[in-house]
């Protein structure tokens, strides 16, 4: 099944991603052709197999409840493209 | 039409740990904007989570709690989407294997009944951050101190009727967090927060109807609130020929009405996948077991051992049981004053309206379980009666000292001196000669109102301190007599 | 002196023959002088460097030893280095200076390395020819026409060129292996979970490992020995014991049992290639090895499913690219929405673009089971295939590559041409097994890579294999004509 131009403009807003007016058409093939390698994995017999998350299948380790971080406010915000009075800046939100 | 209203409850608690569910940072609240913010709760580049061992503990608390079955192959799922108060542009959460699941819990309803309402899951999450969207040059200040607090997010079931039992079921539901100590239950701060999911339908129909989400309620005056209005504005809307879209709405207090936010509405594919960056939690047996062996007693049993223990109904119980504080309390007062009905009475009646005249929890009650004890002491041993208690109880919460001392100080002690109560009597029927005649004069079935005018009158002029029975007994002798 | 291993190095710096600090100013001076032609570094790190080998000098005038006091390296771009940019070869993080060390990075340089510079890559490690790049493509050493493979394309470049002696590296789909197999390298990818990931920036989280790039596999050892080990900060690294490498290098290969699975001399792979390949079984067994056909029967279907999981993955991983913390944000932003997708539309180049969007759409509504939990199943035959395979042999050999380094380029037109090219070496990323490729030899001036998989921390064992075939064979001491 083909992506079609307007797929290409849904997924694009999905992953908040500004596309070109002008590559779309480039855009779209690509996504198809990759697509078209992908789903050569239909053709396999998956039936009553586990789905695999990690290779070595280990456990989660947990953490002592232990606060272990200080205030690096200034260190941090110092690469921040926009702050204020200690917060991130982003444009307004409107709820 | 007769409609019916379908409540579901989603409830988030912040977990009560000193650190972050994935990161070492502090979770107090109120710190200075971003001063809690460590490298992972920013979502900087590189940085990985590992998982708090407190918050897992306090999951399975809340599982056994419930007597819900815990999983023991837990995975963390990341939900996807963009917003400025999720750092990564995607929160770890549990999607198809969560810590809790199917369990139940028991709230009493104000008819004197007990319901019992489903828990359809509770799993663990971590929390956004805060958008403050006070002026800053136009911009809206993200602060992220909050981002990757421990959530257990209880799911109930559809099962609630109105806003009360709604109401009912969070207030249980804090209850229950408290009494686990997994959870500070302060809504003021955020620490319980809840959305509700509603619907209506027409009386007797099976399906549900289209639902809304109101998001984010946080006081349970405004639980209730809310939901009723959003209950009429679904009425008013099918009535009008209208149609419920599902959507996620907000309570607005000032306005008391919901409103739609549409910035939740758009591309809610939440592409929900296992993340890869933390393994499968795994919780043996043997833990819960131990675990078990922690738990404090619940609710329910307490419920339970106090209509066995005391004898009181089952909406008694259930109500005393509610927070860890007033069972405390009132077992007690019960323990001082050797009468746990009477007690109960006491605690659920009196000190219940005096503590919401003043608006204060328990813990902050102007009358001790021991002052509160000593004066039903003196109720028993027929020192006061119950009429004259209320006053006693007055002083108390007036700062005026222990029961004794204020029966003492305003001389409110029972005249129970059969002489002294006789006098009274022979004065009071010496005032009313004619009623006197009547009474007489009368059938037996008039008699028995007129009896208690005499009453009346006799605790009248003993300002309220002869003992009542006294004054039955004597007066009626002396007016047969 | 450039032409000196680390191992020569550590002789050098511990009979006094030089310093760490002449070794240095003599490394960055070749860098500045000849990387322009490769472009093969993205930030050279002299006032560190200098400032790291005077330490390490200091260090080991108090009597202090080891072997990586003082050795040079640099680092793939994708390590954070606290106080360094670090970019990730993308426009995104150009402004990235990085407020944390990699766990990698902290643990080389409490061994004592000194890091000259941070190495170019594909961009956000997606793709094999490191042509994705910010920064521009980076040209082969052993023909400048020709790509050096990638995405650690800048660390195979720099010290295939002599400009250091070894760098780190990271794999997800054969972006160690693979680089060093088309620039006469020695790179291994250690087992998934040996090598923390901590302050390595994400590309596919599963499949991601950082691992060592040098000339020798006697280097590898010694980088890896610095790299391995459990780190509490990653909930997928593995808790077991670092063995020693270097005392793993000089076992006998007497009875070695080494399969060749048939799937990998198949259609696609250049038949030069394959000679070269048969040539090194050769060696191998003159060597004691003993040589045995395989059969790993899923191998076909690794690339489809890589390209679910690690785009999946991916999607997710750079969500965190929002231009509101750190990073490019795009200028004068109308709203939040359009904040989001101009900062990462003009932030992110066209294959992350793409990848995104493939694994944006794999994991959305109703394509979850047919792609990625498809894939995750694949996985898991994938993973069945080399444990049944490993109950025969002890190493698996292959080709590295199905074709020689290709033209700049070359593969530009259509993505999946470039994909095809990791077609050996993604499998030990979807299995999490150790892998390694060594040089075995050249076509038309062109380098050739042997890979070697084993199981679960078996890296000793690959390390022994190709430092035996190294005693035997000259291919990795070969220098690049002008280097």
């Amino acid at each position: 099944m083909a992506l079609e131009r307007s797929d290409v403009e849904k997924i694009a807003h999905l992953a908040r991603l500004g596309l070109n007016e002008a590559d779309l058409p480039r855009t779209t093939d690509a996504l198809n052709s990759i697509l078209g390698l992908v789903d050569q994995m239909q053709a396999v017999d998956t039936d009553g197999i586990e789905p695999l998350a990690h290779p070595l299948e280990a456990r989660q380790r947990l953490r002592a409840d232990v606060v272990t971080e200080s205030n690096q406010r200034d260190r941090y915000q110092a690469i921040a493209p926009a702050t204020d009075s200690g917060l991130y800046l982003v444009p307004k939100v409107i709820e | 039409m007769q409609w019916e209203v379908v409540i579901g409850l989603e409830i988030h608690t912040q977990l009560a740990t000193q650190s972050k569910i994935f990161s070492g940072s502090a979770t107090t609240f109120g710190s200075e904007p971003n001063t809690q913010a460590s490298l992972i709760d920013l979502g900087m580049p590189g940085v990985l989570p590992v998982l708090n061992q407190e918050a897992v503990r306090m999951a399975c608390m809340f599982g056994l709690a419930i007597d819900a079955e815990i999983g023991q192959h837990n995975v963390f799922a990341r939900k996807n989407y963009f917003y400025p108060d999720l750092p990564k542009g995607y929160q770890i959460s549990q999607m198809e294997l969560p810590i809790v699941g199917k369990g139940h819990l028991d709230i009493a309803l104000e008819d004197g009944t007990v319901k019992r309402i489903g828990i359809t899951r509770a799993h663990l999450e971590e929390d956004a951050g805060k958008s403050l969207h006070e002026d800053f040059s136009g911009s809206t200040g993200i602060d992220l101190n909050r981002a990757g607090t421990p959530l257990l997010e209880i799911v109930s079931e559809p099962e609630m009727r109105s806003a009360k039992e709604a109401v009912a079921y969070v207030k249980a539901i804090h209850a229950l967090v408290r009494y686990l100590g997994i959870c500070d239950g302060n809504m003021a701060e955020g620490s319980l927060r809840c959305d509700c999911n509603v619907s209506i339908r027409p009386k007797g129909q099976a399906e549900f109807g289209t639902r809304c989400e109101i998001k984010n309620v946080n006081s349970f005056r405004f639980i209730e609130r809310a939901i009723n209005s959003e209950v009429q504005r679904q009425i008013d809307l099918i009535e009008d020929g209208g149609k419920v879209i599902q959507e996620t709405r907000l309570y607005d207090p000032n306005k008391d009405e919901t409103r739609s936010m549409r910035s939740k509405e758009e591309a809610n594919d939440y592409r929900y996948f296992p993340d890869p960056d933390l393994l499968p939690v795994v919780i043996e047996s043997a833990y819960l077991d131990d675990l078990r062996a922690t738990l404090p007693e619940l609710p329910p049993q307490k419920v339970e051992r106090f209509q066995s223990q005391y004898g009181l109904s089952a909406y008694d119980a259930n109500v005393l049981a509610s927070s860890r504080e007033q069972a405390e309390y009132f077992e007690k007062v019960a323990a001082i004053g050797g009468d746990a009905k009477l007690a109960a009475n006491w605690v659920m009646v009196e000190l219940g309206s005096l503590l919401n005249k003043l608006g204060v929890e328990i813990d902050q009650a102007p009358v001790s379980a021991e002052q509160l004890g000593g004066m039903l002491l003196r109720i028993r041993d027929n020192t006061i009666s119950g009429k004259i208690a209320k006053t006693v109880f007055e002083a108390m919460a007036a700062g005026e000292g222990d029961a004794d001392q204020i029966i003492e100080a305003r001389g409110l002690k029972q005249v129970t001196d059969s002489g002294a109560i006789e006098k009274v009597l022979d004065e009071v029927l010496a005032a009313n000669a004619e009623q006197v005649e009547q009474y007489r004069a009368a059938d037996e079935a008039k008699r028995g109102k007129m009896f208690g005018f005499f009453v009346g009158q006799a605790m009248k002029a003993s300002k309220g301190k002869a003992n009542p029975q006294q004054v039955n007994q004597l007066l009626k002798s002396k007016l047969e007599g | 002196m450039h032409q000196l291993t680390l191992a020569g190095i550590a002789r050098g710096l511990a009979d006094k023959s030089f310093s760490s600090e002449e070794l240095t100013r003599a490394l960055l001076q070749r860098i500045h002088q000849l990387d322009p032609q490769l472009n093969s570094f993205i930030s050279i790190t002299d006032e560190l460097a200098i400032a790291q080998a005077k330490a390490a000098d200091a260090r080991r005038a108090a009597g202090e030893s080891g072997a990586l006091l003082g050795a040079p390296i640099a680092h793939k771009d994708l390590f954070c280095t606290q106080g360094v940019r670090t970019s990730c070869g993308s426009k995104m993080l150009d402004s990235f200076t990085s407020p944390y060390d990699a766990t990698v990075v902290a643990r080389l340089a409490e061994a004592g390395t000194v890091t000259l510079g941070k190495t170019n890559m594909d961009e956000f490690a997606m793709g094999s020819a490191n042509e994705s790049s910010h920064y521009g493509a980076v040209k082969n050493p052993w023909n400048l026409e020709h790509v050096p493979g990638g995405s650690s394309g800048g660390s195979a470049a720099a010290v295939a060129a002599r400009l250091l002696p070894a760098a780190t590296g990271t794999d997800t789909g054969g972006s160690i292996r693979q680089p060093a197999a088309l620039t006469s390298l020695t790179g291994l990818k250690p087992t998934y979970g040996r090598v923390s990931r901590w302050g390595m920036i994400a590309y596919a989280s599963s499949l991601d490992q950082g691992g060592p790039m040098a000339r020798t596999a006697e280097d590898c050892a010694l980088l890896l020995q610095g790299m391995a080990g459990f780190d509490p900060k990653d909930s997928t690294s593995i808790d077991e014991p670092v063995p020693d490498y270097s005392a793993s290098l000089n076992g006998s290969l007497q009875g070695l049992r080494i399969g060749l699975p048939k799937e990998y001399f198949g259609a696609g792979l250049d038949p030069r290639i394959a000679d070269l390949v048969q040539a090194s079984v050769k060696e191998l067994e003159k060597l004691g090895a003993v040589i045995k056909e395989i059969s790993l029967p899923n191998m076909q279907h690794a690339i489809p499913a890589y390209y679910v999981i690690a785009p999946a993955e991916a999607s997710s991983n750079l969500s965190r690219f929002d231009g509101v913390r750190f990073g490019y944000r795009c200028e004068n932003p109308r709203d939040l929405t359009d904040l989001y997708k101009r900062s990462r539309g003009e932030g992110f180049g066209s294959e992350v673009q793409r990848r995104i969007m493939v694994g944006t759409y794999a994991l959305s509504a109703g394509y979850y089971d047919a792609y990625y939990l498809k894939a995750q199943k694949i996985r898991r035959l994938i993973k069945n295939d080399f444990m049944a395979a490993f109950e025969g042999v002890d190493v698996i050999l292959g080709p590295t590559t199905p074709n020689l380094a290709w033209k700049i380029g070359a593969k530009n037109a259509d993505p999946v041409a470039e994909y095809l090219e990791d077609v050996y070496t993604i499998t030990a990323n979807l299995a999490g097994l150790p892998g390694l490729s060594m040089p075995a030899g050249f076509v038309d001036g062109l380098p050739v890579g042997v890979q070697l998989l084993a199981p679960y921390f078996q890296e000793g064992r690959l390390l022994n294999v190709a430092h035996q075939y190294q005693q035997v064979t000259d291919w990795h001491t070969r220098v690049p004509n002008g280097f």
